[in-house]
């Protein structure tokens, strides 16, 4: 299990390296954007070049890679362009949100998703075809989209839950309960079929191999094999699904905190995108790959606690 | 210079695959073709300009003028939405685009020419998998604001490492393949041979693929359009369509609903296509992998599985042992459309071991599988008799096998490694039935299972319980196996080709220890297997069966001495021996067992048989008594020679 995880993390650090490079790179491209968001597009050059001296950006690529690096190791990632305010307690701020909002999704698509595809594996073929049927739509249903009808029912129709924005869980942890549960449903639906069908699957194909009929042939009850046994086999699959399911969430959580008007980190990069502010936009290209970075350390510890052929010789 | 001779191409499909042919599939297709359609010829198809103001129509529900109807200026929905096709069809074509060009090329050369450029290629997909999309391309849209294309062709390209991948795999699959090979040979050029073989072959998952992240693609480019990052107003783009109709969403519902669910119905569709393509190769997959109900061929209806005089009168009245442990009348196995064993009856005295022999797809194995209730899907038992100290089985429910299986009849199987679950200790699934066959607690039960490895002679047992079974050899694994059929206490132990998997010295222990077994606890077997030897070497009393009948019935000496039947002599002559060691199936009984659905009517062995008359093939052969306790279903018993094999004594000391 060790192992497993030192060699995901060995492959993390060129991962930080090209996703810091690459966002770098592509900022270096256009080195007039900051000044002019600052000073407006009819900004002197003499009052850009100002600009870009007290940024830093008079100077070559990689001796600005190199201060971002070691402002890193000390934990400065540098100040907004629009609001001067430090990176990251910008960030500070929107990481709960969003890690909030995988957490819970994951949570209930888990809650939801695996005991329906139990069932349903036991069952006809049809709740098999249901459950295709609903993870088709579920996956095609952009998350905007699902967001507003969310919203449209249950907030504007029916006025259960609040339509959109995020409460301090610290001040009105009830407020908070209410707020996250339309967002968190709308990345959950489409988490909860395709982990239903993936459970499904994987549990027809367990209950299909020999040792279960070896189980059965030791009086075994079958709820014993399907639980304990079935179940316990399929899940290995269903873990790497929802490391990829974390990580296709980045663009969903994006677009459902700007549905809900909440300040995560895809809301933040999307306005520093529209601002030009890079040192922002930075600092989150960061936080959203450590984010895939500690998922898939997470998938890669569960699947090997739950397949001794990972974790034994 | 290139030597021509004939390449076998890639089999031309006959028309549509049937996949594609689902309604389901063609209505994805016609709605693709739909929006691409309309969104090039948008002007022919609606007479309002997409961005000129209506005000006084503006917020208008469905119409006869507006037939989608129109949002906050007024403007036309349908025409928006035809338009609006533009700009999301072309992003995702040129995301496509590049996915497909560069994923494809990057492939195929690492998949068949590999070296350094194939480990770059993976090297770049690993990291590209785990890099997130989204901040990538809003990086590139801050630099290039509002430059759909370029976040679209950037979308691409952190796809295209992984299909390259897939690529790779599929063209490695290919390349294996001997016609590759004589391609090679034959001196066609690198760039021949992938593009007129290679390519071909990986065309179809490669679409699946496409299909599949052109879904992706739409998802994307919607979303950029939602945030506003891409096509700027008033332009109309879908994305754009639904942002729009959330900020007026309390006051007009229907606004948003057109752009919505178009989206929808196309990611769908992508979707769709992709599902079908993967059905199409999953099909032949699953084709193979069917239970035996369906993949055997139909006769026709079933008619009566007994079939009347195939069992002599004596036989069928002869009482019931009223010691045998277990005792099967008349047992006939079948699916919906043929017989699979017909009439199989025999029983087992407490402590006996009885043999089944035959080669495979004569029915030993249904016949196993059917005392314990375990025949698998589509093949059932169509009538007689399964007596299990007194108790019929037959027909028991679930709950009544559960109470038989395990601690009445254990079974054990021909692949030991594949029969353990692999995700437990041994230990555990040990003690798993051990508390499922008693009252012991969890402590007593561990005790229990040390014990019983010891029993079956496993050095180390704590150990060897603390090993998950992908760690024990195939003889430990074997044992491990025998212990948790001991667990349960039972009386009769099916062991169905106990050996087969095992090495040749393996294999004589593991017999041993069952023969002891037996002394030790009175245990009563039944051993089937193609392997006279193995027979010869443990059981008392031997049942052969042919084309799902048995065709002979004999205590051990008798039938090695003097086989009644033709085709218990030809298995014994085809020197099992050396059948055992190379592991072939019995390799100089010259012909085959006619498969299930397709038996003669007469003798199921005449078209093997060195002693076949007229007679044999007019009407079915009763099973006759010729000599004590010796049946068997031959009308020429008497032409059956003696067999120049050692004396059971013999092989068992050999
Ligand atoms: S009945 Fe005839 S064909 Fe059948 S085994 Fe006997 S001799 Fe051979």
């Amino acid at each position: 299990m060790l192992r497993a995880l030192l060699r995901r993390l060995l492959l993390s650090i060129p991962l930080l390296f090209v996703v810091s490079i690459l966002t770098f790179v592509l900022t270096g491209l256009t080195p007039g954007d900051p000044a002019h968001t600052i000073l407006g597009t009819n900004a002197t050059p003499a009052a850009i070049a100002a600009i870009n001296k007290t940024l830093g950006l008079d100077k070559p690529i990689w001796v600005q890679y190199w201060h971002w690096l070691t402002g890193l190791v000390h934990g400065d990632l540098g100040k907004s362009i629009f609001s001067s305010e430090p990176v990251t307690t910008i960030l500070a701020n929107s990481l709960p949100i969003t890690l909030t909002l995988i957490i819970g999704a994951v949570i209930v698509s888990v809650l939801v998703g695996i005991p329906i595809g139990v069932a349903s594996a036991q069952r006809s073929k049809s709740s098999g075809q249901l459950i295709d049927a609903f993870s088709l739509v579920g996956y095609a249903i952009p998350p905007f989209f699902l967001g507003l009808l969310l919203t449209l029912l249950f907030a504007d129709t029916l006025g259960w839950l609040p339509p959109s924005g995020w409460v301090d869980p610290g001040e009105d942890f009830g407020g908070w309960l209410l707020s996250i549960v339309l967002p968190v449903l709308t990345l959950a639906i489409p988490g909860a079929a395709i982990v239903a069908r993936q459970t499904r699957q994987g549990m027809l194909e367990v209950l299909s191999r020999d040792f279960i009929r070896s189980l059965r042939a030791r009086g075994l009850s079958g709820r014993s094999i399907v639980y304990r046994h079935a179940l316990r086999n399929s899940l290995g699959n269903v873990v790497t699904l929802l490391g990829l399911y974390v990580v296709g969430m980045l663009l969903g959580t994006t677009l459902v905190e700007t549905v809900f008007a909440m300040q995560g980190l895809g809301s933040i990069a999307v306005v520093a995108t529209n601002q030009h502010d890079l040192p922002v936009l930075e600092g989150a290209a960061l936080y959203f790959t450590i984010v895939v970075i500690v998922a898939f350390a997470i998938v890669d510890v569960t699947r090997a606690a739950l397949n001794p052929k990972l974790r034994t010789r | 210079m290139a030597v021509t001779f004939a390449l076998p191409r890639p089999t031309a499909r006959n028309g549509v695959p049937r996949a594609l042919r689902r309604p389901v599939t063609i209505v994805a297709l016609c709605i693709l073709a739909l929006l691409i359609i309309a969104a090039i010829a948008a002007p022919l198809l609606t007479p309002f300009n997409p961005v000129s103001n209506e005000l006084a129509d503006a917020f208008q529900l469905p119409s006869g003028k507006h037939w989608l109807g129109t949002d906050e200026f007024g403007r036309d929905l349908l025409a928006r939405i035809i338009y609006g096709g533009r700009v999301s069809l072309v992003g995702v074509a040129e995301a496509v685009a590049v996915y497909l060009a560069l994923g494809l090329t990057a492939g195929i050369i690492a998949g068949y020419v590999g070296g350094v450029f194939e480990s770059i290629v993976v090297w770049i997909a690993d990291v590209a998998f785990a890099l997130p999309q989204i901040i990538v391309v809003l990086t590139i849209l801050a630099i290039f604001a509002n430059d759909s294309s370029a976040a679209m062709l950037a979308l691409g390209l952190l796809g295209a490492p992984g299909l390259a991948v897939f690529v790779r795999g599929a063209t490695k699959t290919v390349r294996a393949e001997p016609y590759i090979s004589a391609a090679r040979v034959s001196g066609l050029r690198t760039a021949q041979i992938l593009i007129r073989h290679i390519l071909p072959r990986i065309a179809s998952p490669v679409i699946v693929q496409v299909a599949l992240f052109a879904g992706t693609a739409l998802l994307f480019q919607t979303g950029l359009d939602f945030l506003g990052l891409g096509t700027q107003p008033p332009a109309p783009s879908w994305g754009a369509m639904v942002s729009d109709g959330a900020n007026y969403i309390g006051k007009d519902t229907w606004m948003v609903m057109p752009a919505g669910i178009v989206i929808v119905l196309a990611i769908v569709s992508f979707n769709l296509i992709g599902d079908a393509l993967q059905d199409l190769r999953g099909d032949r997959v699953s084709a193979s992998a069917v239970s035996v109900g369906a993949a055997i061929p139909g006769t026709g209806a079933l008619t009566e599985q007994h079939i009347p005089g195939t069992i002599s009168p004596e036989r069928a009245a002869a009482p019931v042992s009223p010691s045998a442990v277990l005792s099967v009348r008349d047992l006939c196995i079948g699916t919906d459309s043929a017989p699979i064993v017909r009439n199989a009856t025999f029983s087992l005295e407490p402590g006996e071991c009885l043999g089944i022999v035959g080669e495979s797809g004569c029915g030993k194995t249904m016949t196993a599988l059917a005392i314990i209730g375990l025949l698998p899907e589509g093949v059932r038992t169509t009538s007689g008799s399964v007596l299990f100290r007194g108790t019929e089985l037959q027909g028991a429910s679930e709950r009544e096998y559960g109470a038989v299986r395990g601690s009445g009849i254990a079974m054990i199987s021909q692949e030991p490694a594949a029969s353990l679950d692999p995700s437990f200790t041994v230990g555990d699934q040990i003690v798993e039935v051990i508390r499922r066959h008693s009252r012991l607690s969890r402590a007593a039960a561990r005790a229990e299972s040390l014990s019983l490895l010891a029993q079956v002679r496993l050095p180390d047992p704590a150990g060897v319980a603390r090993r998950f079974p992908h760690q024990l050899s195939g003889g430990m694994a074997q044992r491990v196996l025998i212990a948790i059929a001991l667990a349960g206490k039972p009386a009769v132990l099916i062991a169905d080709e106990p050996t087969t998997a095992l090495d040749v010295t393996v294999q004589a222990e593991i017999l041993e220890l069952l023969r002891s077994l037996r002394t030790e606890m009175g245990l009563a077997v039944v051993l089937v297997s193609h392997d006279w030897g193995v027979i010869a070497d443990s059981c008392d009393s031997a049942l052969v069966m042919y084309a799902g009948q048995v065709v002979e019935e004999a205590p051990i000496d008798a039938v090695f001495t003097r086989p009644r039947h033709p085709y218990s002599y030809a298995l014994m002559e085809s020197n099992p021996q050396r059948a055992a060691e190379t592991r072939s199936i019995l390799p100089s009984v010259p012909g085959s067992v006619p498969p299930v659905g397709q038996w003669p009517v007469g003798c199921h062995f005449a078209a093997r048989c060195a002693f076949a008359t007229d007679a044999c093939r007019e009407a079915p052969i009763a099973l006759d008594l010729v000599a004590d306790q010796h049946w068997t279903r031959c009308i020429h018993p008497t032409a059956v020679p003696s067999p120049a094999l050692p004396s059971p004594t013999t092989v068992s000391e050999g």
